[in-house]
């Protein structure tokens, strides 16, 4: 190891955590190894190719304090904190007093990953083993290496065979900085469904503060044959954060996986989806909105494996862009050659608020199969001219009629959330940050 | 109610309205009636404020006010309404919702109190029956996905809600079977009244045979090129509009 530090990346070359048991300490170093020889991404890469991390990896990020603490009421008051259980994860370190996990169902484990790694139950050690770093392919993508390289604690959620969660669980992941420097940290989530298990699960990323930091994550998600997982990511960084973080689902035979992404923080966020239909029947939904105004840049990249037959899958993604602010969507779709009759259907819309925010977006169909249905469909535009003047011909101000479409535009993706309180906590943010876009586009 | 003088109207820099005086009082029906691309929307439509209809030239006075100082959206509350040649699908939005709304807007306006989503109910329930109008529609996005005739008829279900003073309608007839007609005509009788005022714009005579107008104009190339009684409309109806456009002079009001 001393030998191969000098040689490393300056990025893992440091203040990397040790310790724990022996495939973890090769799975980091696997992690430092192989970021090294990838480097940062640079805009030659197709995978990101309309952005440059230039401003990632220009930062003099320093390593967030895993021992941060936070009081309860600052948690309490980040949205949908009231959720029935909760998982709170403070600049990737799991925090136990702020978490909430009392009265789940026999045998579901919610927690901690590293007290998982290091369980006393062999079962437990074994799932976490099993299942840690299968997913999050490392050996293409830099940002998911880099984390794997700093992989020591996080979220650890899983819902043995057949036990079905009622109350949906939140996963907080709080980034706190009362430095002035900036800071990165490694927030890092593995959720494990067993078969014929459901949960409802909101993954949230917040900032405890205004600090400038970067929160580059990695998710791992395996939902056994026939469970039904419905996720939520939530991301509202601070206006100065960074976020990169990708998601890694595994659906097995017959299972059910839906996806909402809402993107509504961030100076720099980039969101991965990877989905890999892997048995029969399985099915993905991935929804999609996000919010962006100012410099800021929302960059989405999701993939469907479509791997076995008769697998459908359904994806909606939506962008309200305002200011000078910079999205990029790029929805892959790959149909392996064993995937007969694949049903795969894509959508993605953005809005456009001002002149000159701007969009790029790309649909990618792999389509090795013979006998599939593939749709998809972009559509870019600013409000419809002809809505706004038939809604102010019945009487609306030209200010109400352009709020009730942006809002019809959202409502869609909103309608899909089937958390009732996590709805309307999205929908108080978006509308309170809508207006806020709003007022700078007519000041303009 | 209304006096329209010498008004010239632009479509994507082309002029298409030549000078139209027209002067509606309250109570009475006027038909505007003329071969295509005579005009007849775009007076419609200028009327209610649509921004794409710029006018060069002439004053229009609504109640005694300056109409063309006022934004489309003042214009509805003050009471025009203008029921669409196309009315538009708007995904998304709830028909109730928009039509609660709306109705709002102009009670607001008006210093009346809003109603309530029961209120509002009740009185849309109300109303629909008359219209033919199925809860169903209510609870779609606005025109979304409705057949030709379902769109006119949530035209006149708007309408018949909105109470306006003076209502514009824009070949409401047009596509429409003889059905649907006569439910769009019964919407419309319903409402006349000794203070309100209709113009209905229309190609074909067959819709006044429901709606009997008091007076009815002819455009063409974008002027009046006669006015009269119910009774012209029926002439156009047996000689057709070459006769108007071959032997007329330009009427000046």
């Amino acid at each position: 190891m001393t030998q191969l530090a000098e040689k490393l990346h300056p990025w893992v070359a440091s203040g990397r955590p040790g310790g724990g048991p022996r495939w973890l300490q090769d799975l980091r170093e696997r992690g430092a190894v192989t970021f090294t020889a990838l480097g940062f991404p640079t805009v030659r890469d197709e995978e990101w190719r309309f952005t440059n991390v230039a401003p990632v990896t220009a930062g003099d990020f320093q390593p967030a304090d895993p021992a941060t603490s936070l009081d309860a009421g600052r948690v309490d008051g980040l949205p949908y904190a009231e959720a029935p259980h909760r998982i709170v994860v403070v600049n990737g370190r799991f925090s136990p007093g702020l978490s909430r996990v009392a009265g789940l169902p026999r045998g579901v484990r919610a927690g901690s990953l590293a007290s998982a790694i290091n369980a006393d139950l062999q079962a437990d050690r074994e799932v976490v083993q099993r299942y840690v770093g299968q997913l999050a392919d490392f050996n293409t993508r830099p940002f998911a290496a880099l984390n794997t390289a700093f992989l020591d604690d996080g979220a650890y959620v899983h819902v043995p065979d057949g036990v079905v969660l009622e109350q949906p669980l939140q996963v907080l992941f709080v980034s706190a900085n009362e430095s002035e420097a900036p800071t990165v940290s490694y927030p890092r989530c593995l959720i494990v469904l067993g078969d014929r298990s459901q949960a409802r699960l909101i993954e949230t990323y917040v900032a405890a503060d205004d600090a400038a930091y970067l929160a580059n994550a990695v998710t791992e998600v395996f939902v056994g044959e026939s469970a039904v997982l419905d996720h939520y990511k939530v991301q509202q960084e601070s206006e100065q954060a960074f976020h990169i973080g990708s998601m890694h689902v595994h659906a097995a035979r017959s299972a059910n996986f839906s996806s909402h992404s809402f993107s509504l923080g961030g100076r720099f966020v980039r969101n991965d989806v990877l989905a890999i239909l892997d048995g029969e029947g399985a099915e993905v939904t991935l929804n999609g909105l996000y919010l962006a105004d100012g410099d800021r840049l929302v960059d989405n990249h999701t993939t469907i494996d479509h791997a076995r037959p008769h697998c459908p899958s359904h994806e909606v993604y939506k962008g309200i862009l305002g200011g000078r602010a910079k999205a990029v969507f790029n929805g892959k779709i790959i149909v392996r050659p064993d995937a007969q009759k694949t049903d795969a259907k894509q959508t993605n819309r953005a809005l456009l608020l001002s002149d000159d925010a701007l969009i790029n977006t790309k649909p990618q169909l792999e389509i090795f199969a013979d006998d599939v249905k593939c749709t998809h469909g972009a559509a870019i535009g600013q409000l419809d001219e002809d809505a706004l003047f038939y809604l102010r011909a019945r009487g609306l101000t030209y200010y109400e009629a352009r709020d009730m479409l942006i809002h019809a535009f959202a409502g869609e993706i909103l309608e899909r959330v089937k958390v009732e309180p996590l709805k309307q906590a999205l929908e108080s943010q978006l509308y309170a940050q809508l207006a806020r876009d709003l007022a700078e586009v007519d000041a303009a | 109610m209304l006096q329209v003088k010498n008004l010239q109207v632009k479509v994507e820099g082309k002029v298409i309205l030549h000078g139209i005086d027209l002067a509606v009082n309250a109570g009475e029906v006027h038909a505007i009636m003329g071969p295509n691309g005579s005009g007849k929307s775009t007076l419609a439509r200028a009327l209610s404020g649509h921004p794409e209809y710029e006018v060069t030239g002439g004053t229009v006075l609504y109640e005694g006010r300056d109409l063309l100082e006022m934004d489309p959206d003042e214009r509805a509350r003050e009471g025009i309404f203008m029921a669409f040649q196309y009315p538009v699908e708007i995904a998304g939005v709830n028909n109730a919702y928009f039509l609660k709304a709306a109705l709002n807007a102009k009670r607001k306006h008006h210093g009346q109190p809003e109603l309530d989503a029961i209120e509002f109910m009740q009185l849309i329930r109300e109303k629909a029956k008359d219209l033919d109008i199925d809860q169903g529609m209510l609870s779609r996005s606005v025109n979304e996905g409705f057949s030709g005739g379902e769109k006119k008829r949530n035209e006149i279900f708007q309408m018949t809600l909105l109470e306006p003073k003076l209502a514009i309608l824009d070949e409401t007839d047009s596509g429409l079977d003889i059905d649907a007609l006569k439910i769009v005509a019964k919407g419309v009788n319903a409402m006349r009244s000794p203070d309100r005022a209709t113009i209905v714009v229309t190609h074909y005579q067959r819709l006044l045979d429901y709606i009997v107008p008091d007076f009815v104009h002819v455009l063409s190339g974008g002027r009046i090129v006669k006015s009269g009684g119910k009774e012209l409309a029926l002439e156009l109806e047996s000689k057709g509009y070459g006769w108007i456009e071959t032997g007329a002079e330009p009427v000046q009001a």
